[in-house]
């Protein structure tokens, strides 16, 4: 049982890794920042308050600004 | 930001107002607890580094001094690797201890400016994945392989020391100063540290070393894809399936990257093995077998498409396409080179060395060998990235010597097992391939009359050697396949096939290769050309308002045309040059790249001086200094030599000369129109030259005054941003020291609600 666990652990690692390799974990990440600056809103700290975006929405505006702000690949 | 405390004067190097326990927990280790666990040698430590010491000197005594019949690879590897450790471990913590001076009390931009989305805490493993991915291109494949030519041992050396005196130390610091000023851009950096001129002519360098750089990386998967129907197939699909993969993600399945990575990733394989069906066919042969000028105007026009379409529908999803085929082609180049470790039977230094006649690359080993390999060891673009989106994901600010200096290493490990790939394969083979068109002939018994000629020990090259190797890896013919991707794809197929599958998946690693080194090439070209436009359209708003504005469609589209037209033509000139394309223009590529880094070690001169670092200024004056002295020789030789074959100016007089003598063929020129060709892009290459080394030389200067500056007025300011206190901890490096563990196990313990701003894993 043990081997498996370690086994499934070290599965969960690798997924984790690709994940944010590629950015697939970037949504999240928007998210967990969104959550965490609505807490220092309800504290009644100056910050505009912004609604969170779909996810959808949210990969669509990732793309766009990436067409706005190029960033060179390496030679 | 939430509880920050903001410096007010800004000018002072250490904030006393930051706090290393702001709340609960401490946000940075004890700075006495951390040197003390460094200073702290245990016998097993001993032991280790000990083990690492002797391996890396016996590998070097192997590859320097033992002098058999063969050399095995692996002590490429041992030696590279053991020095790497060496570095990491003992250099970049002396550079973090005295120039860097890292303080985790203080937030990174990804905390202080955190939004989400550009500004995002990113762990260190995998912001060093993300890092080396960007800097890793194919840059690092071609260089060695071109300079193998003068033996193993000058590229070997200066791959390793280059990296840890110099490459790393400029990534290192250009990606930390970067940080400290909220992830400005090089050319911002320059501007102010170094003043109007200096930061003018940097962003002129840098605008004209982007065109060259795209212009001869197309070049490579130009002379990769001609006379290739099954390579023209393979990486031609890579544009229906990146579109398919793009559709999926916008209108399908949002943020699945993963999974659309991995159905893009077997599509790319069918469409390998298509191409050795459509290989076969009459069509293939019919439509797909096309010359050099015909590939290089697909490209020229991809190029343009590829960079006005939208970000999503064909850069994002060849980003991740490519980014899992770098990763993965690498790992499996190490783990077969260290399981089949092949002999190398090339001399330790060649004749061409030392007579700069070499028909792969013209020149002497001093300069040319640092310019012909520019990344893998010193590689200038990088500080494009170091100062781009890296250092806006950092968390914490110990954390950019493994991501800056460690990226680094890896990327000079790519390039190590890329000149043991090439120097794997039969060394007739690799003059055969290298060798341009105007020597051999492009045939099989022009290129055997060729490479037999030049009088090389234990080289007997035969008409089917050649053949059989074409054969194998499923081309018309490997003669004259200049530009290194193809004598790397048959070096990578000559190891894969001794792993897995044999001969008959020579043809199929081969193409691999290529689609590999494609896949990324066509990133960098769309990418080069779209950061180009940018700054062209920002230099055309100072004239004509209207260009600043980026999404203004016709100004776009313009500044797009003028950028591919730029480096357009400097392809298409390499691609006719009757005197070979690549040999002629790679100097320019390595040049252009060396001159960036010379740059940017300028400004990071600049800024250490600056601090008022004066006792280890040593540790970028040295870089820069040879930096500088290499490329600007290497440009004065281009410009000032008298040898037609390094001179451009010489070349461009004897050929004019023999116009004027109304001969109707000189050289390697056959006819009159070949022979005014050769004038035109010489004069060219020449003005290029000119323009570089102008530009590079302004800035040095500019960089040396500020440097003086500096030190008359005994300066210990600085041009960073505001410290803010730090709310996070994260450890340094890719292992946990035993005090950063007990740390972390007290944040990990911490209540959810109690950890402040912690954004993403």
């Amino acid at each position: 049982m043990t081997l498996w666990a370690g086994v499934r652990t070290g599965a969960r690692g690798v997924v984790w890794y690709l994940k944010g390799l590629l950015g697939e974990d970037a949504y999240e990440k928007y998210v967990a920042h969104h959550a965490a600056t609505c807490e220092t809103d309800a504290a009644g700290l100056d910050r505009a308050p912004h609604p969170l975006l779909t996810e959808r929405e949210f990969w669509r505006d990732q793309t766009d600004r990436q067409d706005k702000n190029p960033q060179g690949r390496c030679c | 930001m939430g509880a920050a405390s903001t410096m007010s004067d800004g000018t002072t190097a250490e904030p006393t107002a930051l706090k290393r326990i702001p709340h609960d927990l401490a946000v940075a280790l004890d700075p006495e607890e951390h040197d003390a666990h460094d200073r702290q040698w245990t016998p097993l430590k001993i032991i280790i580094w000990s083990v690492i010491s002797l391996l890396g000197g016996l590998s070097w005594v192997m590859l320097a001094v033992v002098r058999g019949e063969t050399v095995n690879a692996i002590w490429f590897v041992f030696a590279a690797i053991c020095t790497y450790l060496i570095g990491y471990r003992f250099y970049s913590k002396f550079i973090e201890k005295h120039i860097v001076r890292p303080d985790d009390r203080r937030a990174t931009p990804a905390e202080y400016k955190a939004d989400g989305k550009d500004f995002a805490a990113t762990d260190r493993r995998v912001l060093f994945g993300h890092h080396f991915a960007a800097i890793a291109g194919a840059g690092p494949l071609v260089g060695p392989v071109l300079a193998a030519q003068l033996g193993y041992l000058p590229g070997t050396i200066w791959i390793i020391v280059g990296v840890v005196l110099a490459g790393a130390v400029q990534d290192y610091l250009v990606l930390h100063f970067s940080m400290r000023r909220g992830g400005r851009s090089l050319g911002q950096m320059a501007r102010d540290e170094l003043g109007v001129i200096g930061g003018t002519a940097a962003l002129i360098a840098t605008l004209v070393i982007m065109v060259i750089i795209v212009a001869i990386l197309a070049l490579v998967v130009t002379n990769a894809l001609a006379e290739s129907p099954w390579g023209v197939f393979s990486v031609g699909m890579t544009i229906p399936i990146a579109l398919f993969m793009g559709c999926y993600l916008r209108f399908f399945r949002p943020g699945k990257i993963t999974e659309i990575s991995i159905i893009g990733f077997v599509l790319l394989i069918a469409a390998i093995v298509g191409g050795g069906m459509v290989n076969g066919t009459e069509w293939g042969q019919t439509y797909l077998l096309l010359d050099k000028v015909t590939i290089a105007w697909g490209i020229i026009i991809y190029g343009f498409i590829a960079a006005i379409l939208p970000v999503w529908l064909l850069l994002a999803p060849r980003d991740y396409l490519s980014t899992f085929m770098k990763i993965g082609t690498i790992g499996m180049l190490a783990v077969a080179i260290v399981i089949i470790r092949p002999e190398i039977n090339v001399p330790a230094v060649s004749g061409f060395a030392t007579t700069g006649t070499g028909p792969v690359v013209a020149g002497t080993l001093f300069p040319f060998l640092f310019v012909t390999i520019a990344c893998g060891a010193l590689s200038g673009f990088h500080a494009l990235i170091a100062s781009g989106t890296t250092p806006k994901l950092i968390q914490k600010e110990r954390q950019t010597r493994f991501i800056g200096y460690g990226g680094m290493l890896m990327e000079s490990l790519v390039a190590i097992m890329a000149l043991v790939a090439a120097l794997s394969i039969d060394r007739g083979i690799y003059f055969a391939m290298n060798a341009s068109p105007a020597l051999t002939g492009g045939t099989v018994q022009g290129a055997v009359a060729f490479v037999n000629g030049l009088g090389l020990t234990g080289v007997n090259l035969t008409p089917s050697m050649l053949t059989d190797m074409a054969a194998n890896v499923g081309e018309e013919s490997i003669v004259s396949r200049t530009g290194g991707a193809p004598t790397l794809a048959v070096g990578l197929s000559h190891i894969m096939q001794q792993l897995i599958g044999g001969t008959s998946m020579m043809s199929f690693w081969y193409h691999f290769a290529i689609m590999f080194e494609a896949l990324f090439i066509l990133t960098a070209v769309d990418a080069g050309t779209r950061v180009a436009r940018f700054m062209l359209q920002d230099s055309l708003g100072n004239f004509f308002p209207k260009f600043k504005n980026t999404s203004w469609r016709p100004g776009a589209w313009a500044a797009t045309a003028i950028m591919v037209a730029a480096w357009g033509a400097v392809l298409l000139m390499g691609v006719t040059d009757p005197l070979g394309g690549i040999n002629t223009l790679f100097p320019l590529f390595g040049i252009a790249n060396q001159l960036l880094a010379a740059i940017a070690l300028a400004v990071c001169m600049a800024i250490v001086a600056k601090r008022g670092l004066f006792k280890y200024l040593w540790v970028v004056a040295l870089p820069l200094g040879f930096a500088s002295v290499v490329t600007i020789s290497a440009s004065f030789l281009k410009i000032f030599s008298t040898t037609p074959g390094i001179g451009y100016f010489a070349q461009n007089r004897a050929f004019a000369n023999a116009l004027a003598a109304s001969e109707t063929s000189f050289g390697t020129a056959p006819n009159v129109l070949a022979m005014e060709a050769v004038v035109r892009n010489t004069m060219v290459q020449g003005v290029l030259s000119i323009i570089f080394v102008v530009l590079s030389i302004i800035v040095i200067l500019t960089a040396i005054q500020a440097t003086l500056r500096a030190y008359r007025q005994r300066s210990n300011a600085t041009s960073e941003d505001d410290a803010v206190q730090s709310q996070t901890y994260a450890p340094a490096g890719f292992i946990m020291t035993p005090p950063e563990k007990v740390l972390q196990a007290q944040w990990d313990a911490l209540p959810v609600e109690k950890k402040i701003k912690v954004t993403g894993h």
